[in-house]
């Protein structure tokens, strides 16, 4: 289950779709959006995705997570829109066999979404707002490699 | 030939638009696009941002040549999580 919502992330659902009996453990990660970020204090944060693509690719690196690790199922949804502060920007969920695969395809699917899935985060705060990513003052030029930022 | 620009976050914000309809000539790249929509997006003329690029939903090099109908999507740094 790959997919955007613009409602409030319903992680008991996520829990359910990778539930299996084969699998031993489920390792989750909520990514939740905090009221401060370089010491702005922030009102909330607009989540902006290209709808298609961002599904795309946050199947793709299940499908990757799979071929490095034994894991059962995975599960992400990704929120879009206004999030107010506190509530959960994405939620991951995956089940395994053994926690420690488990583990690690969660902890890839969290580090490669924040890398190449399609979606942007705006921090509203007192006074403005931030796309982060692109802060002016950051100076960066054409990507050296397609797919990769690094 | 007729190609569909999608702009987002930043670049959607600098544009005025997310999305346009672009006429170019046949073969046209990636490149080509891009420097096209800097002329006539006086806000786009001054990012400096390292942009990624697909093509109907695929990551494509600069140098990509368009087709045709091609969805071409310019991706400023992302920032989901």
């Amino acid at each position: 289950m790959y997919r955007l919502t613009d409602k409030s992330i319903d992680v008991s659902e996520l829990l359910a779709f990778v539930g299996d009996p084969g699998a031993g453990a489920v390792a989750t990660f909520i990514g939740t959006t905090r009221d401060n970020n370089e010491g702005r204090s922030i009102i909330s944060l607009d989540y902006e995705a290209y709808p298609g693509m961002a599904e795309q690719e946050m199947t793709r690196l299940g499908e990757e997570a799979a071929t490095t690790w034994r894991i059962t199922r995975m599960a992400i949804v990704h929120r879009t829109g206004n999030v107010p502060i506190g509530e959960a920007s994405v939620a991951i969920a995956v089940s395994a066999p053994h926690r420690d695969d488990a583990f690690k395809a969660c902890r890839y699917a969290i580090d490669e979404l924040k890398k190449r899935v399609p979606i942007w985060k705006k921090e509203i705060y007192e006074g403005g707002e931030i796309w982060i990513g692109s802060q002016t003052g950051e100076r960066f030029t054409e990507a050296p490699a397609v797919g990769s930022r690094d | 030939m007729k190609v569909r620009v999608k702009l987002f976050a930043m670049l959607r914000e600098r544009a005025g638009t997310g999305d346009d309809l672009q006429d170019v000539p046949d073969g046209t790249t990636v490149k080509e696009l891009w420097d096209k929509l800097r002329r006539e997006h006086a806000g786009l003329s001054g990012v400096e941002l390292r942009l990624l690029y697909a093509v109907n939903s695929e990551y494509v090099g600069l140098e990509h040549r368009l087709a045709d109908g091609d969805e071409v999507a310019f991706i400023p740094p992302v920032s989901g999580g």
